[in-house]
């Protein structure tokens, strides 16, 4: 079972790029793989222009300090048993060579960064809030002053109003951190908020990719034109007739279909789009796509 | 056709609910008011902790342990429902002439038997005492095809764990429209969903109710979701209703503070956010007067005395604010 499928993008020093889909799409597992959560099958990562997928376990965790993630759910990283002290000093024990004082400092510092402070330490995680337990989470990553953060569903399950905060956040520290993002997510309005550049995947594979204005405004795949008209937006309706390319559901990653994993749904399809799959191939404008109506 | 001209269905008013906690007594709903049209579809929008849920369910008397309806009237087709009987409730009201479509499908059957016999079954308790078995098939058959479920006779057989969520969802609807119900209450309906499966859904509902007279409930934390399906839009907070009005009106020109800055947090391609200052409150100790006052870039002392009544800043367009915006 491929959750990912030859997939290949790069991600500039400085950028957010995002990375969206839908269920099972291979998103999440794409992010962990970066991270080295999972090894690849195949392919390589590279990192600061270093091979990191395939490393020792001891060069593995030299770079796994540059390489932070921020779960979905905050309350993974937060070992509930342990107060907020612990948990933030935890990382900094284990990567640096950083004296008891000097660990303190700095996780003062990081607290206040995230807008928290310096009483929540004594604190266990379940006392928080689940915004509060994502400026928890960001805590704990930026004490060791990661280059990388992969940022997972970032925002799923919070209400408007903090999401606009947290988001507010996200964008500070990048710029105070030097930080480079990779945002993965469903939500397509968030993404196209904070992405400079963003990648469509479906079903493992990447569909679409290039700067999210374009993407956004002019998609090119029939999957991003799908996906793109179903967002639920305010002053805009979806059409009430039946619409054939809104029709059937992601496959499921055990049974995807042959050539083009996205034929069965897509109102454009060829003969040829039932056997073989398209090349993800770079275009107009620096956009990258997968799909045989547009490679002639 | 604004709503003095429609029949009134379903009429809250005034309902307090608190939930009794080891945390404290949760004042989930404080005087809360709403109304919905015969053949409406009204959404009932907020973030978490407004008392969405905690008033539709007020409203089926199905609140979880520790809840209680402190005050209030149900009005429901002229019957006060908080104080029919628990046994009339069941018969008549409970799952037929108000129906619920559950948020999350995944966990609304039961995994071990098949899905016909799950819907056959409610339709034994919930469908038309007259209907002969041959009937109540029929009519299964029938509804399962308006939710576009295709050979629906060889789908009954199957087990719920070989459905996906966009599945499983239109048996839900197919469920709670197969009794014939006035009311359908739908809590956050697509929240669980994939955004293309969540657009066919949601086209899917509007061609089944609007126009036939059956009024929805909607309610969902999501505004572009609550844009497309609703004519009418109420606001909570803090439980409390803070706004009341047409979807148009209230998505293009919202009055209460707490609308307006609500939309503007929404993300927007321009890329500037603004997020609203401050928390939610707890409802263990809720601010007094208007629950939102701590917050409001428009609050004077007032509004931390006394909250405000509903009044009408346009036609048919109702907020709870002394300082009214937009």
């Amino acid at each position: 079972m491929k959750a990912v499928d030859g997939v290949s993008f790069q991600v500039l020093r400085g950028e957010t790029f995002g990375l969206v889909g839908e269920s099972g799409c291979g998103k999440s597992t794409l992010g962990k793989t970066i991270l080295g959560i999972y090894r690849p099958t195949e392919g390589s990562v590279t990192f600061k222009g270093r091979e990191i997928a395939h490393l020792a376990k001891k060069e593995a965790k030299k770079i796994r300090k540059d390489i932070q993630y921020v779960y979905q759910d905050p309350g993974i990283s937060l070992d509930p048993y342990w107060k907020i002290k612990r948990i933030l000093s935890e990382p900094l024990v284990i990567h640096t060579s950083l004296s008891r004082k000097a660990i303190e400092k700095r996780i003062h510092k990081m607290l206040d960064e995230v807008g928290l402070s310096q009483e929540h330490l004594s604190l266990y995680p379940h006392e928080f809030s689940g915004g509060q337990q994502r400026r928890l989470g960001l805590a704990r990553i930026l004490c060791l002053n990661p280059r990388l953060v992969i940022l997972d569903e970032p925002t799923s399950g919070l209400d408007v109003s903090v999401q606009a905060t947290i988001l507010k956040l996200f964008i500070e520290l990048k710029r105070q951190f030097d930080l480079t993002y990779i945002f993965i997510s469903h939500n397509l309005s968030v993404v196209r908020m904070m992405c400079q550049r963003v990648a469509v995947m479906y079903a493992g594979k990447i569909v679409e990719m290039g700067e999210t204005h374009g993407v956004f405004s002019d998609p090119i795949h029939p999957y991003t034109k799908v996906l793109l008209a179903a967002i639920p937006v305010i002053g805009k309706k979806h059409g009430r007739e039946k619409d054939l390319s809104l029709s059937g559901e992601p496959p499921n990653p055990e049974n995807f279909p042959s050539g083009c994993r996205f034929w069965p749904r897509c109102g454009y399809k060829k003969g040829v789009c039932e056997s073989v799959e398209p090349d993800l191939r770079a275009g107009v404008h620096g956009r990258w796509v997968a799909c045989h109506l547009v490679n002639q | 056709m604004n709503q003095n001209q429609k029949e009134t269905l379903l009429s809250v008013s005034c309902l307090t609910v608190h939930f009794y906690t080891d945390r404290g007594v949760v004042k989930a709903l404080d005087r809360a008011e709403l109304n919905v049209s015969r053949g409406e579809v009204v959404g009932l929008i907020g973030e978490s902790g407004c008392g969405k849920t905690t008033l539709a369910r007020s409203v089926l008397r199905v609140l979880p342990p520790g809840g209680r309806i402190i005050d209030g009237t149900v009005l429901f087709t002229g019957k006060d429902l908080l104080k029919v009987k628990e046994n009339d409730l069941n018969t008549s009201v409970r799952g037929k002439a108000i129906t619920l479509i559950p948020q999350d499908p995944f966990n609304s059957f039961n995994p071990v038997f098949p899905v016909g016999t799950q819907i056959k079954d409610i339709m034994k308790w919930k469908g038309n005492a007259q209907d002969g078995k041959e009937i109540r098939e029929k009519r299964i058959l029938e509804m399962l095809e308006q939710v576009q479920i295709p050979s629906p006779r060889d789908q009954l057989k199957k087990y719920p764990h070989q459905f996906s969520g966009g599945q499983r969802q239109r048996f839900m609807i197919a469920m709670a429209l197969l009794p014939g119900p006035s009311l359908v209450i739908a809590d956050e309906p697509t929240t669980a969903l994939d955004v293309t499966v969540e657009a066919q859904i949601l086209q899917l509902m509007a061609s089944l109710v609007l126009g036939r007279g059956i009024s929805v409930l909607f309610i969902t934390h999501d505004l572009g979701v609550a844009s497309q399906i609703c004519e009418r839009v109420v606001v909570m907070y803090a439980g409390q209703d803070m706004e009341d009005a047409p979807a148009d009106s209230l998505f293009s020109n919202p009055r209460h503070p707490y609308t307006r800055e609500l939309l503007e947090s929404l993300p927007n391609p321009e890329g500037s956010i603004k997020d609203i200052p401050g928390e939610v409150p707890s409802l263990v100790r809720p601010p007094e007067g208007c629950r939102f006052h701590p917050r409001c870039s428009q609050a004077t002392d007032h509004c931390s005395r006394q909250r405000p009544e509903k009044a009408a800043v346009a036609a048919d367009h109702w907020v709870r604010c002394f300082h009214p915006v937009g």
